[in-house]
């Protein structure tokens, strides 16, 4: 199983902001993870926006990175506090 | 001395000041900066302003925000307090101190850490209101005020 976390507006599009997924075998890692749910979820283009960030285990990694059981990926839209 | 706090209860800026200034070790100048929830956006009144963070990420991001205010100013105290949760109007949601020598580094530091936490700092800010409901993004602005410290010389 992965985690997945939903951040800002793709919590609401989502309708959640948390999931357990079985990982497909033909996925292995972070950009095939967000094609996949990009397709089966109702998020119309917004996950696929690379301003999407995405983070692997806490981190953050530039280009698609391993994903693999166990793992948590959380998507980042874009930031700004203040 | 740095204050790093990441918090979804009120707090008071005035307090945290007077902690400065109390503390500033050495320091005949602290300066600082307070954002507050505005009452109203392009699109209408606010009521609430809602602050997301990451569980992990935002955190850290926000000492690598004074890490790097470090690295460019002489500072002997600094302080960085972010709410997160759902905010009422007038509220403050940030707290940003800087204590140094002279004035210009905190001047610059606390200018700094704000362009900072607007632009890179791990939060998402949702306004809402009677008829307003919409996911806040960096302004243009935001992102040419952090440019802004790539040019300069680091102290």
């Amino acid at each position: 199983m992965i985690r997945i976390l939903y951040f800002g507006k793709l919590a609401d599009l989502a309708g959640t902001s948390q999931q357990q997924l079985s990982l497909p075998a033909h996925i292995s890692d972070s950009e095939q993870v967000r094609t996949w749910l990009a397709d089966t979820l109702p998020f119309g283009d917004a996950l696929r926006d690379p301003v999407v960030r995405i983070a692997v285990n806490d981190e953050l990694h530039p280009d698609q990175h391993p994903v693999t059981d166990g793992d948590e990926v959380a998507f980042l839209p874009p930031v700004g506090g203040g | 001395m740095r204050t790093i706090l990441l918090t979804d209860a009120a707090f008071d800026p005035a307090k945290l000041l007077t902690e400065m200034n109390k503390s500033a070790s050495g320091a005949g100048a602290v300066a600082s900066f307070t954002g507050l929830v505005r009452p109203a956006s392009t699109e209408g009144e606010v009521t609430s302003l809602r602050l997301e963070a990451h569980p992990v990420l935002t955190l850290r991001g926000m000492n690598d925000a004074a890490d790097a205010a470090d690295k460019r100013w002489s500072l002997t105290d600094l302080t960085i307090v972010h709410r997160t949760g759902d905010i009422a109007v007038y509220d403050p949601i940030v707290f940003v101190a800087a204590a140094s020598e002279h004035r210009r580094a905190a001047l610059e530091a606390v200018d700094f850490l704000m362009d900072y936490l607007k632009t890179r700092a791990v939060f998402w800010k949702k306004e809402t209101g009677p008829h307003v409901s919409r996911w806040i993004e960096p302004r243009t602005q935001d992102h040419s005020d952090f440019a802004r410290w790539s040019s300069k010389e680091e102290a």
